[in-house]
C-alpha cells in the first residue's frame, strides 16, 4: 500500500477535494465519491441569522467517511485567518487547517508574509497547519521552519485551470521539502494532476477543476486515476530524456541485410 | 452579531442565544468578544449589551472564495 501521512493521519488517497461551486449538493456527493478522496476541505462562514434555511453542508458530507479540513479561504490578514482557524477547530473538532491568507483579489495569490506569521501563531496553538503558498522554494522553506505540517504550493492561480506553470520550481521544492508537498490550485484537467504527481508531489488538492467541469462526477474519476497514474509513474522512475531516437527492436537479423 | 446589530431579550447565555435563534449548537462555532468559545463554555458565557458575537458554520468552498469573510474589514 502506497500510503501518505500528514502529521498523525495516514491516507490512501492522494487526492484532496473541495466543496465549492457545485451545481447541487447531490452532484457534489457523487463527485466526492467518484474522486476516492478521503480528505475534503470546507470553508468557514457566518451563519445567516436572518435567513436560516436548515440545510447545512454537513448534511451532505459523511464525516465517518471523509476527514474534514476547514480552510481560511477568503481571509486577507494573518489575524482574520487565525480567528477563522480557531472557529473552524471548534466547529469541526479537529485541529487541522488549510491556511490561506490571500494577498491580491485578482490573482488570489497568497500574502506570504502574513501566511508565515499566521503559521507560526497556529503551530504554537497546536494546529496542524497546511498552508497554501506560491511556488517559491524560499517561502516553502520558511513555512516548514515555522512548523507547517505540509506545504501546498500552487500550480497556477486558484480556479484558473492553467495547469502547472513552473515545473522547475516544483522540482526544486520537491528536492528540499522535508514535509509532504501538496500541489494546491491551478489544475485544469487530468494531465495537470498527473504531472504534479510525476514531479513528486505527495498529493494534489483541487476544487474548480472537478466542480466546474461539464460532468463533475466523470472528471472526479478522471482525477482519481490521474493522481494514481502520476504517482505510479513517479515511483517507477521514468527514462531519461534524449535528443535522438533509440530503437526498441533488435538491430540483428533484419531481412535483406 | 455577525457584523449586524441584533436585539435580544436581556442578558442571556450563548446556549440560550443559539436556542432562541434556532441554531443547532453542534453545527456551529461561536466567537464572543474575539474569543472562540469551547462548546462546554456556552452555558456559562453570558452575552450582554454591546458584546460582539460571531456564529459560523461550514459552507462549500475550496480555495480563495471571497464572498463573505469574517467581517473584520467591514
Amino acid at each position: 500500500m502506497d500510503l501518505f501521512t500528514i502529521a498523525d493521519k495516514t491516507f490512501s488517497s492522494r487526492l484532496i477535494v473541495g466543496t465549492g461551486k457545485y451545481s447541487s449538493p447531490a452532484i457534489m456527493v457523487q463527485a466526492h465519491d467518484a474522486s476516492g478522496a478521503e480528505m475534503i476541505t470546507v470553508a468557514v462562514r457566518r451563519v445567516n441569522i436572518s435567513d436560516r434555511s436548515k440545510e447545512s453542508l454537513l448534511d451532505y458530507i459523511d464525516t465517518s467517511k471523509y476527514f474534514l479540513l476547514p480552510n481560511t479561504a477568503g481571509c486577507y490578514t494573518a489575524d482574520e485567518a487565525v480567528r477563522t482557524a480557531r472557529l473552524g477547530r471548534e466547529a469541526g473538532l479537529s485541529n487541522w487547517v488549510k491556511l490561506e491568507v490571500i494577498g491580491d483579489e485578482k490573482t488570489l495569490f497568497p500574502d506570504n508574509e502574513q501566511l508565515v506569521a499566521a503559521t507560526r501563531i497556529l503551530v504554537r496553538e497546536d494546529f496542524v497547519v497546511l498552508p497554501y503558498t506560491t511556488d517559491d522554494p524560499v517561502v516553502c522553506r520558511k513555512l516548514e521552519d515555522a512548523g507547517a505540517a505540509a506545504i501546498m504550493p500552487l500550480g497556477a492561480p486558484i480556479g484558473s485551470g492553467l495547469g502547472i506553470q513552473n515545473v522547475n520550481n516544483l522540482r526544486i521544492i520537491r528536492e528540499f521539502a522535508r514535509v509532504p508537498l501538496i500541489v494546491d490550485a491551478g489544475v485544469g484537467t487530468a494531465s495537470d494532476a498527473a504531472l504534479a504527481m510525476e514531479l513528486g508531489a505527495d498529493a494534489v488538492l483541487m476544487n474548480t477543476a472537478i466542480a466546474g467541469a461539464q460532468d463533475p462526477v466523470a472528471m472526479a474519476e478522471a482525477m482519481k486515476l490521474a493522481v494514481r497514474a502520476g504517482r505510479l509513474a513517479f515511483l517507477s522512475g521514468r527514462i531519461p530524456r534524449k535528443r535522438y531516437a533509440s530503437a526498441s527492436s533488435p538491430v540483428e537479423g533484419l531481412v535483406g541485410r | 452579531m455577525n457584523g449586524d446589530t441584533h436585539e435580544v431579550s436581556g442578558p442571556l447565555t450563548v446556549s440560550e442565544l443559539l436556542a432562541q435563534l434556532q441554531i443547532d449548537a453542534r453545527r456551529v462555532a461561536v466567537e464572543h468578544n474575539l474569543v472562540v468559545l469551547k462548546r462546554e463554555a456556552y452555558d456559562r458565557t453570558t452575552v450582554r449589551e454591546g458584546d460582539e458575537v460571531e456564529i459560523v458554520n461550514f459552507v462549500g468552498g475550496g480555495l480563495g472564495i471571497r464572498d463573505w469573510g469574517l467581517g473584520i474589514r467591514d
